[in-house]
Formats: structure tokens, C-alpha cells, sequence
């Protein structure tokens, strides 16, 4: 692929997806006390992604995230977030009791601080590894569908 | 009558988007038209739901000013449990659903359940979506249209020509039988 | 036996069992996506499904545990339950949860060999968590206290059946504009429904079903709660295969992976109706929905309608799934019949035929699914002389027929009975003709199977046909031995059923 038509935009998003992926951290964890977590972190880091394989090709996007990665750590944050409710279970609280996780003095808040990072942390990786994986189903298609066709 | 219609000017809108939605998901005979047709049927839900949470004068639902500093305040003077929060919370959420000013609160906030609720529907809604593409570009490489008339009426071929070769099977079999 | 399974489990588990017997499955779904053989996803979705009607057991005995039934609720999260979302579990729950999940490890049993003649190898692990994701769906219904997380748990379970449905792919492209159109109207359904929830929240300001149950009496008449109680009825309809709204249900049954077929037949529709019953009947009560708002117009004459046109499409069928699936609508005219009686004995004659529909159709969609694996077709000519060389299945198959049809010492024979006498008792003597009739039409197309089955010689004496599985006659002949058993000894889930429409009539939630 010859990237000469494309040298400003090719400039541009390197610096800027470093940038969209940190914000999307950023939005994670600022969203205890804002508004934000780990949905639209998710999406904001899954566009980081996408905007490079849309920029530098889908190939290259898929050797640096394999679609198997991808799906993988979709399945883990879905894992993470149940794990935290069992962990809650299994400490003797009911499913996803976040003061449960960790025993605190009365009054004490700090199992649903940790609770929500990481219940959030686990729809940011679930809903990150979602996105990509669905563009990948999409874009990574061998298109059947001829130019003229459109 | 006019105020009465402006007033609601918000329901209009969304049973008019609702009706379009539904009939472009009907009338439709491109499949992708329809996923389209869907997804604006989906989307004026979000917007009836957010609308329910709207309040008058009320702000996003995000302690500030007094009540920021008074809910810290209040955790640290009488150690209440976060299920108390929530209970309390609820409470909030429902007496604003009511139209109640919140109880205790110095500022007054719309209602935030309906926005949490319409977070859950927009991945369904995502999720829905990306599994009838799918489906669609899966009905393109098998027949090669998106038209649901024309994968209708190739159905429609390939249904006869199976009635005709099982009636040809038996009628096959049965001259078997008596020879 | 339940007193038996169920001392098993140590009371701490037993405290979770509502919120285990979703989770594990939930759990085990992204498990199995993982697992690189296909063979590691079924020995897990087994191991799940297993966990789950063992839990079931443990929610039945406990709900049983009390005269007239207790109410078992558990907040998720430790949330206190108007705020938060509860898990609510009383007699009718407990009953579909038995259900499901028992059809749920029959069925996991028997899909491997089916499914893998009929899905590729690499996609194996997919399809069985996609098959979890679908259980966790319904048992969620099935369990929830919330309206608008019935909603959620509702997609969840839909959106995996439109992806199990589409596989069918593989056998038959026509899985493919099939399952779009069940999307489009599954979706559809689902958003209407979540417009209903939505008027009902803005007219009472709460989710919690038991909640609204108590706050929709204090505001009668109010155009809101009638809006949303449209909504609902339309929405759930739709997912139920109420009868003018059945359009999806026949195609989605006739070209998705045998195993689908058998599994969806026998809960997914169910469970719609579990809940279109829950809010009828506890949400909106019974002077709203029956005398305020004369569903008995609405709902029962979709029932016998339902019952007349899809028989007589039944008949008309030349592939057995097809007839299969329209009878399948018909006999959800049954069950809406017995509801809309609104009395005890209608309503618990109504969840008795679900309970005995769910385990018929899904032992004559297993058997199908086995003459699938050695026929490669289910067309009726591909059924002549299956009776000789497949004697196992196609007995099974028989039996499942005949209790069907409502011959005596038959499951299907005691619901229908049950629903005829409560026809009689409310006075709707034409019901009961219709319902005898329809019996009749249900006679013509099982018979003409049958006879096909049993009668006629093989077109084609060539094919090679043989015996299904063990993996698959062992699940088929449980239930099939168990439509027998309910027909000798109706009483355990007659009294389910009884139970769970005593309290939904009178007692209301306690």
C-alpha cells in the first residue's frame, strides 16, 4: 500500500491515537466522580484501534491485534465483572455485594470503591474486545461484492 | 388545543420518529433499509425514556455545590451504610419521577434512572444491530441480494423444485413398487 | 427425589440458588467461546446446564418448603429491592425454571451429535456459547423481579437465538432471511414492550414488578397504565407467537440446526408466555386486565384462532418441521385459552399444557433431530418406513406424537383434560368443541406422520438410514417415558401448575 497520499493523515493519527487511547483510560478512571466508566472508555479505546486500521489497513491492525486477542479479552472482561460477583458470593455477601469484597469499619466504603473500578474495568475490556471484534467481522470480510455492484 | 399540543411537543416528535422507524422496518423491501428502520424504531425509545427523566430546572444528575459537600458531610457524621445511599437514592429517584423536588437536595437533578436504563438498551440496540448485519451480509454472499422480494421469490423457485422432485420421488417409487 | 437433590447442596450454595442458576451459565459462556475444541465447550455447557436444574430443584424444594407456596427473593448486590434489582421466585417461577432447565441438559445431552454433523468444526465452541448466553436469557426471565431487567435478559436471550438460528446456514441458506425476519420482529416485540415498561415507570415511578403490582390499583384508569398495557401484551405477544403475530416462528423452527429447533420449541416461546402471564395477572391483576380492560376479547379469540388456523396449516405441510412448528402455534392457543378463563382452573390447565407442550415438542424435535443426522432430510417422504429401520426414535417419536394428538394415558391427553373441564366449568361449552376439534385436526397431521413412519414403504430403499445415537435416544426416551409418566400420574405437575395459578389468582404476590 502507498501511503504518499496519505502522509498528513498518516502524521496526524499517530499522534492521535496514542492520545484517544489514553483518554479513553482517562475516562475510565475518572469516572467514579464524573461522568464516564467503562462503557464509553470501551468504545473510546476500541475507536483508538479502529482509526488506525482504517488509516494504516486492516492487515497490519490484525497482526498487532490478533481478531483472536481481541475476542479473548472481550471474554475476560465479561469474566471480571461476573468474578467480582462471585468473589462478593463467596465472601458471604449476595451476588455483586460489593461491600462484601472487602471488610471494612462500618461506614466504610472502600469494597465499593474497589468494586466499581473493577466491575468497570471489566466492561471496559468486555466492551473494547467487543467492538473490535465486530468491526473485524465486518471489515476482515473477503468482499464478495464487486465495484459496480454499489 | 394548541398549547396542549405544543406543550408535548417532545411525544410528537418521538411518536412521529417511532412511526417512520416502524414503517421503513415494514414497508422496506432492502434489508439494510430496514436494520435502518430498526434502529430509528429503537431510537425514539431512547428518546421517550430520557425525556421521562427530565425535570423542570433541573441539571444532570451530578452532586455539586452544597449537596456535594453535604453528601460527604453526611457519610462522615453518621457512618451510614452505602445501602442506606441507596435506599435513599431510590427514594430520590422516585419522588422526581413523581415531580417532587428532591428531598433534601439543594440543587434539583432530572432523573438519572431512565438514562442508566437507556445505556442497558443502546448495546442491546448495538448489539442487535451488529447481529442483523451479519445476517445480512451472510444472506448477500448466499444469494447475492439484499432484496427481500427477490430472496423471496428465489425461495419461492427452490420450494417448487423440491415439491416437484419429491413428487417425482414418489411417483418414482410407487411405479417401483408395482412393477 | 427433590428433597433428595436438593439436601445435597450445603445451605450455603442453597441461599444463592436464584442468582447461581443464572450466573453459572453466564459464567461458563465465555468459557466455552474460548476452548479450542468444540468437544470442551459441550462437556462445559453440560457441566452448567447440570449446575442449573440442580439449582432449580433446590429453588423448588425451598419454594415448596411452605404451605401454599413461599416467595423467595434475593436482592442482587445486596441492593434493598424496590431500589434495586431482585430476583423474585414463587410457585410459577420455580415451575419454569424446572422447565427450562431441564429441557436445557436434555437437549445439551443429545446436541453433540447433532451438532456436529451440522455445524463446522471450528465453530463449535461459538455455537455452545451462544447456546449459554440463550439459556442464561430465559432462566433470567424466568427469575427476575424487574421489569425493565426482563427487558434485558429477554434481548440477551433473543439476540443469541437469532445467531443459533442463522447457523442453520450451513444446512440450508433459507436459515438466513429467516432468521433476519425473526430479528426484525423479535426486535420489535422487545422494544414494544420496553414502551410499555416505560409508561408504567412513568406512571408509578418504579420498576420492581411487585412494586408496581401494588401501586397500579391505587391509580385506576389512568391512560398511561392502559398505553402500557397494550405495549406489553403486543410486545410479549410477539415473542410468545401469539397467533396473528406468529409470522417469524415457523421458518426460524423449519431451517435453524436441529438442535435449536428442539431447544427454542421447547422454552423459548414458553417462557414468553411465563411472562405475559407474570404481568397479567401479577403486575396489572386480574380487575385491571379482565374487567377493566376485557382482554378475555383480546386474548381468547387469538387463542382459538391460533389453535383453528395453524392446525389447518399443519395439515397442509410437507416437511415434518414445518408441521411441527405450526402445531407448535396452535398449541399456544391452547395455553392463551387457559389463560384468558382467568379463573384457577383455566389458568393452571394453561401452565399445565406449557409444562407438557415444552416436553412433548421437544421429544418429537429430538427425534427429528436424529432422523436429521441419518437421513439428511424431514421431508414426509423421508419419513416412509423410518419405522422399521429406526424403531428406537421413531417409537419415541410415536409416543410424543400421540400425547400430542391427547390420546389417553398420555401428557397431552391430561392437559387437555384439565383445560376442558375448566372450559365446562366457566360455562364456554363451544371452547370445549373447539378444542375436541382441533384435537381432531392435530389426529390428521400426526397421523399422516405416523402412517408415513410406520405404514408406508421407503421411497427410496437405498438411502441409508439407520438408528440415532445412544446420545440421543437416551435424552428422547426420558422424555418420552416422562409424557407417559405425567399421563398415568399427573399429579406432580398438575400440582405445580395448580399451585402456581392458585397464587397467581388469589393470593396475588405475598
Amino acid at each position: 500500500m502507498n501511503g504518499d497520499h496519505h502522509v498528513i493523515l498518516r502524521v496526524v493519527a499517530k499522534a492521535l491515537i496514542p492520545i484517544i487511547a489514553l483518554f479513553g483510560f482517562y475516562v475510565h478512571f475518572h469516572g467514579e466522580y464524573s461522568p464516564g466508566g467503562g462503557f464509553q472508555a470501551g468504545v473510546i479505546l476500541a475507536v483508538s484501534i479502529i482509526l488506525y486500521s482504517l488509516i494504516f489497513g486492516i492487515a497490519p491492525t490484525m497482526r498487532a491485534v490478533t481478531p483472536g486477542f481481541a475476542r479473548a479479552v472481550a471474554a475476560f472482561g465479561f469474566l471480571l465483572y461476573t468474578g467480582v460477583g462471585v468473589v462478593a458470593l463467596i465472601r458471604g455477601g449476595n451476588f455483586l455485594d460489593y461491600d462484601a469484597l472487602i471488610r471494612d469499619e462500618p461506614g466504610g466504603h472502600l469494597g465499593q470503591h474497589v468494586g466499581i473500578i473493577v466491575i468497570e474495568l471489566g466492561v471496559l475490556f468486555a466492551v473494547a474486545g467487543s467492538m473490535v471484534t465486530i468491526f473485524y467481522a465486518f471489515a476482515g470480510r473477503v468482499s464478495e461484492i464487486r465495484d459496480e455492484d454499489w | 388545543m394548541v398549547e396542549f399540543v405544543l406543550e408535548r411537543g417532545n411525544y410528537w416528535a418521538i411518536i412521529g420518529l417511532m412511526m417512520i422507524g416502524l414503517y421503513i422496518a415494514f414497508a422496506a423491501t432492502n434489508l439494510i433499509k430496514r436494520l435502518v428502520g430498526l434502529g430509528l424504531f429503537q431510537t425514539s425509545i431512547i428518546l421517550f425514556y430520557t425525556s421521562l427523566s427530565r425535570i423542570s430546572g433541573g441539571t444532570a444528575p451530578i452532586l455539586y455545590g452544597k449537596d456535594y459537600k453535604s453528601s460527604y458531610e453526611d457519610k462522615d457524621s453518621h457512618g451510614e451504610t452505602a445501602a442506606n445511599g441507596a435506599e435513599y437514592a431510590g427514594e430520590a429517584a422516585t419522588d422526581a419521577a413523581y415531580g417532587y423536588t428532591n428531598a433534601g437536595l439543594e440543587n434539583v437533578y432530572s432523573n438519572p434512572l431512565p438514562h442508566v436504563l437507556m445505556l442497558t438498551a443502546i448495546v442491546v440496540g448495538v448489539a442487535t444491530l451488529a447481529v442483523g448485519l451479519a445476517i445480512i451480509v451472510r444472506i448477500r454472499e448466499a444469494y447475492g441480494t439484499v432484496e427481500s422480494d427477490e430472496i423471496r421469490e428465489m425461495d419461492l423457485q427452490v420450494a417448487l423444485a423440491e415439491a416437484q422432485d419429491e413428487a417425482d420421488e414418489l411417483s418414482l417409487a410407487s411405479g417401483a413398487t408395482r412393477g | 427425589m427433590i428433597e433428595m437433590l436438593s439436601s445435597l447442596v450445603p445451605d450455603t450454595v442453597a441461599a444463592h440458588a436464584p442468582a447461581l442458576l443464572v450466573v453459572v451459565p453466564m459464567i461458563t459462556a465465555p468459557i466455552a467461546a474460548m476452548m479450542p475444541n468444540g468437544r470442551i465447550a459441550w462437556f462445559l455447557s453440560l457441566l452448567a446446564t447440570a449446575a442449573s436444574l440442580l439449582m432449580a430443584v433446590v429453588i423448588l424444594s425451598q419454594v415448596r418448603s411452605i404451605e401454599g407456596g413461599a416467595v423467595l427473593s434475593y436482592a442482587m448486590g445486596g441492593w434493598a429491592p424496590p431500589a434495586g434489582i431482585e430476583f423474585r421466585i414463587d410457585g410459577l417461577n420455580a415451575m419454569v425454571l424446572l422447565l427450562v432447565s431441564i429441557i436445557g441438559f436434555l437437549a445439551t445431552i443429545f446436541s453433540w451429535p447433532s451438532v456436529k454433523a451440522e455445524i463446522r468444526d471450528a465453530k463449535i465452541a461459538m455455537f455452545y456459547s451462544a447456546y449459554l448466553v440463550c439459556f442464561t436469557g430465559l432462566c433470567g426471565v424466568a427469575s427476575t423481579g424487574d421489569a425493565f431487567n426482563l427487558f434485558v435478559f429477554l434481548e440477551i436471550s433473543s439476540i443469541a437465538t437469532y445467531v443459533l438460528v442463522a447457523l442453520g446456514a450451513g444446512q440450508d441458506r433459507r436459515a438466513l432471511p429467516a432468521a433476519s425476519h425473526y430479528l426484525l420482529l423479535g426486535t420489535i416485540g422487545a422494544s414494544l414492550f420496553v414502551v410499555g415498561v416505560g409508561f408504567l415507570y412513568a406512571a408509578t415511578g418504579t420498576l420492581n414488578m411487585a412494586e408496581l403490582s401494588v401501586m397500579l390499583p391505587q391509580i385506576p384508569n389512568n391512560k398511561a397504565v392502559m398505553a402500557g398495557y397494550a405495549f406489553i401484551v403486543v410486545g410479549l405477544g410477539i415473542k410468545a407467537a401469539m397467533f396473528p403475530l406468529h409470522q417469524w416462528l415457523p421458518n426460524a423452527y423449519a431451517y435453524s440446526p436441529s438442535f435449536v429447533t428442539t431447544f427454542l420449541a421447547a422454552t423459548a416461546t414458553k417462557v414468553a408466555i411465563y411472562a405475559l402471564v407474570r404481568f397479567l395477572f401479577t403486575v396489572f391483576g386480574l380487575e385491571f386486565v379482565f374487567e377493566g380492560s376485557t382482554l378475555i376479547w383480546v386474548l381468547m379469540p387469538m387463542g382459538i384462532a391460533g389453535m383453528v388456523a395453524c392446525s389447518f396449516q399443519a395439515v397442509f405441510q410437507t416437511d415434518v418441521r414445518r408441521t411441527l412448528a405450526y402445531s407448535s402455534v396452535a398449541q399456544v392457543g391452547y395455553m392463551l385459552l387457559g389463560i384468558s378463563l382467568a379463573t384457577a382452573a383455566g389458568v393452571s390447565a394453561g401452565l399445565f399444557h406449557l409444562f407438557n407442550h415444552a416436553i412433548i415438542k421437544g421429544a418429537l424435535f429430538m427425534a427429528l433431530a436424529g432422523m436429521v443426522l441419518s437421513h439428511q432430510g424431514t421431508s414426509l417422504n423421508d419419513c416412509r418406513g423410518m419405522g422399521r429401520t429406526a424403531p428406537w426414535t421413531m417409537t419415541a417419536f410415536a409416543i410424543s406424537g400421540l400425547s400430542l394428538i391427547g390420546v389417553p394415558l398420555t401428557a397431552g391427553f391430561q392437559s387437555k383434560f384439565a383445560l376442558v373441564s375448566a372450559l365446562l366449568d366457566s360455562g364456554w361449552w363451544w371452547g370445549a368443541l373447539i378444542v375436541v376439534f382441533t384435537s381432531v385436526l392435530a389426529v390428521i397431521y400426526m397421523g399422516r406422520i405416523l402412517e408415513a413412519v410406520f405404514f408406508k414403504a421407503p421411497v427410496n430403499p437405498n438411502k441409508r438410514r439407520k438408528e440415532a445415537p445412544l446420545m440421543i435416544l437416551i435424552p428422547l426416551w426420558i422424555l418420552a417415558i416422562s409424557n407417559i409418566w405425567i399421563g398415568v400420574q399427573s399429579d406432580f405437575v398438575f400440582g405445580l401448575a395448580r399451585d402456581a395459578a392458585a397464587m397467581l389468582i388469589l393470593g396475588g404476590p405475598q
